[in-house]
């Protein structure tokens, strides 16, 4: 599975992509995730500014990742 | 329908005259443009894929929910100076408050559904814009009419 950051996120964690371990949920993912570095601990630190979106679509952090191929962490978004 | 996420600059007046062409009555347009200030530039970054098709989205639910004749959203992505043209949207339907109504919830959803995020240059450094809750605001008050 493919995990993608976009916004500080990105720049925390210091890579736009990487590959994810199995995880049964995205709050699994989340915490797999924290466990590699100080900087992806720093960059999920207040999930409260953090979004996430499963295959492209926007999901909450208790959605399954079951055949999923693409998970995206990014803040609130900020277009128009 | 006409979607489209770019780089270049767009010519609001030739798309506020294809939809002009539609048939429709009336035809709506906003245009959202970099603030002066204290802004040095603003860099847009998006979401490949996802955002081409949350616009898609997104745009199909304006046209579910008023009669329009056309809807255009045009977004740019990138480095922006302070008064250059970030993103339109155009409304056409054959009465007024469809067309004004369509936009402002074109408007009011693509700030909070579409994977877009802005980065300003200022004096003090570069700084991520924070979401507003004023934005979530206006766009929850279209969920009534679900």
């Amino acid at each position: 599975m493919k995990v993608l950051y976009f916004a500080w996120l990105r720049e925390r964690i210091g890579e736009a992509e990487e590959e994810a371990p199995e995880a049964a949920t995205v709050s699994e993912l989340v915490d797999a995730l924290r466990a590699r570095s100080s900087r992806h601990e720093h960059a999920f630190a207040d999930m409260t500014s953090v979004r996430v979106a499963v295959d492209r679509k926007i999901r909450d952090f208790d959605a399954p990742l079951a055949g999923a191929a693409e998970v995206a962490f990014f803040p609130p978004m900020t277009g128009g | 329908m006409r979607v489209r996420v770019q780089e270049a600059d767009f010519d609001l007046a030739a798309e506020a005259a294809r939809l002009e062409a539609s048939g429709a009555g009336a035809v709506v347009t906003f245009t959202g443009v970099v603030r002066g200030g204290d802004v040095a530039a603003m860099t847009l970054e998006h979401y490949p894929g996802m955002t081409e098709a949350a616009l898609e989205e997104i745009a199909v639910e304006a046209r579910r929910r008023w009669p329009l004749t056309g809807l255009t959203i045009i977004h740019r992505v990138g480095r922006l100076a302070p008064g250059a043209r970030i993103m339109m949207v155009a409304t056409a339907s054959a009465h007024r408050a469809a067309a004004f109504e369509a936009a402002e919830f074109l408007m009011d959803y693509l700030k909070t559904r579409a994977p877009f995020w802005k980065k300003e240059e200022t004096p003090e450094g570069a700084r991520w814009v924070d979401a507003r809750e004023v934005d979530d605001a206006a766009a929850a008050r279209w969920a009534k009419a679900d």
